[in-house]
């Protein structure tokens, strides 16, 4: 009996090692950004095409309004509700980050203090941005207007409250490879980098697995919307007729090709997707044709 | 002869129940008739909208009178007195997605769908005097013509499927 019970024991402690083991936020290589320099004006197209105005703008700011990163967006979803922080250059905000830190974020989905980030924040498409865009986006984000709005606790509950779980979340989740393998020409590399990585548009447009992944075999297929009621619509080719051209006319515009316009959410993608160049509006197009070969 | 008849009167008494069912419509008949009205117009305004963006886009070729036909109408139609298409009561949330997309903060005290909508004047009747000047000058006037669509829908309508 008392064999068994020191069985169990050490089976316990195993298992609490392989968590901790296994749930440890990682971090960037110490020499990932070293001997970049980050550009602004190049920053600003990342930051655009990322959508970071999406969230940490303030809640309904317009125009030059959502350069002001003071947070307070909030994301409705089955574990609670995630408010997006403050990401402006103050003490509220990301003011004493290094490349580093935004890196760890990005890339990792990890805090300047070792945490996880949960995964509303959305480095599992971030984890394919490029260093020279993450120098690039901090040099642009340092730039930017300053506001000392307090960021806001994430109303989550528990179990979803003990962040070092999601580090079984990002094992299981985060999948580094490209979902279009062959991106053969210099066009499609970009839309695939510009809708997998920066644009992050799967995170709403693909369908979520019973741990909380993307099911990368329903890409873009559409998915319950979780905000609230109703679906966001299936983007793939299977499911929309579009032409590249619509496509690229609805980013830049929001006019269907029956002249209707964006609403809800879209509005606000289709806001950042106009400060692009018109090459990257017809990249995504082209990418989201390509992925009938897929 | 005798089975023209019995399916003529089947056919009487299908209409009959067709038509009671259709008019057995449990709203106010002046609700239904506003929410049919502003429909239509949205419908004038994608119609107009269409031939500019189809332009735009290089589907069809450019023509500066057609351009400018459209444009005209869509100011036009921006600058219709618009009080009577929303009586209080005709919001999605009372009536139901199936009916109206229109959400009831359009009603609210501090909506800002006036100001929308006065976007919506002052950039369709940019566009009208764009349109014919080029095709060049009619795109650089659709994006703020369908930006201040956009303006509406991103706060007033109902976010759809």
């Amino acid at each position: 009996m008392a064999t068994l019970l020191r069985y169990l024991l050490i089976l316990i402690l195993l298992g609490a090692v392989a968590f901790w083991f296994l749930t440890r936020p990682q971090s960037v290589d110490a020499d990932l950004f070293t001997g970049l320099q980050g550009d602004p004006e190049s920053g600003e197209t990342i930051f655009w095409a990322g959508g970071c105005a999406s969230c940490h703008a303030a809640p309904e700011a317009k125009g030059d309004a959502r350069l002001v990163l003071a947070g307070g967006y909030r994301i409705e979803s089955p574990f609670g509700t995630f408010i997006a922080p403050n990401i402006s250059p103050t003490a509220e905000g990301l003011a004493g980050w290094s490349v580093e830190d935004l890196g760890n974020a990005l890339l990792h989905g990890t805090s300047p203090e070792g945490r996880h980030y949960y995964p509303s924040f959305p480095y599992g498409s971030y984890q394919h941005m490029q260093p020279q865009a993450i120098a690039d986006l901090k040099a642009f984000l340092d730039t930017l207007p300053p506001s000392d709005a307090t960021s806001l606790p994430h109303e989550v509950r528990f179990p979803y409250n003990l962040t070092r779980g999601i580090g079984l979340w990002k094992r299981l989740n985060m999948t580094s490879g490209w979902v279009l393998e062959n991106a053969d020409t210099p066009e499609l590399e970009r839309g695939r980098y510009l809708v997998e990585a920066l644009g992050h548009c799967a995170e709403c447009h693909t369908p979520r697995t019973a741990t909380g992944g993307l099911d990368r075999s329903q890409w873009m297929a559409g998915a319950p919307n979780p905000s609230g009621k109703g679906r966001i619509p299936a983007i793939s080719p299977e499911k929309m007729d579009w032409s590249a051209t619509d496509i690229a006319y609805y980013l830049e515009t929001g006019l269907t090709p029956d002249y209707d316009s964006a609403g809800g959410q879209m509005v606000s993608v289709i806001a950042n997707m106009g400060h692009l160049p018109k090459e990257d509006r017809h990249a995504i197009a082209a990418y989201l044709k390509a992925l009938a070969n897929n | 002869m005798k089975s023209v008849l019995l399916l003529i009167s089947g056919l009487l008494v299908a209409g009959i129940v067709a038509t009671t069912a259709f008019s057995q419509d449990d709203i106010d008949p002046a609700i239904a008739s506003a929410i049919k009205a502003r429909q239509s117009h949205m419908h004038l305004n994608a119609f107009n909208l269409g031939l500019l963006g189809a332009m735009a886009k290089g589907e069809i070729s450019y023509d500066a009178q057609a351009a400018t036909a459209a444009a005209e109408n869509l100011a036009a139609l921006a600058r219709m007195d618009e009080s009577r298409y929303w009586p209080s009561g005709s919001d999605m949330e009372t009536l139901g997605v199936e009916r109206t997309e229109a959400l009831a903060k359009i009603w609210a005290e501090d909506s800002a769908i006036g100001e929308s909508a006065q976007r919506m004047i002052e950039t369709s009747a940019a566009m009208a005097t764009a349109a014919g000047a080029g095709l060049d000058s009619l795109r650089g006037a659709m994006g703020p013509l369908a930006k201040s669509c956009g303006g509406c829908h991103e706060d007033y309508r109902v976010k759809k499927d």
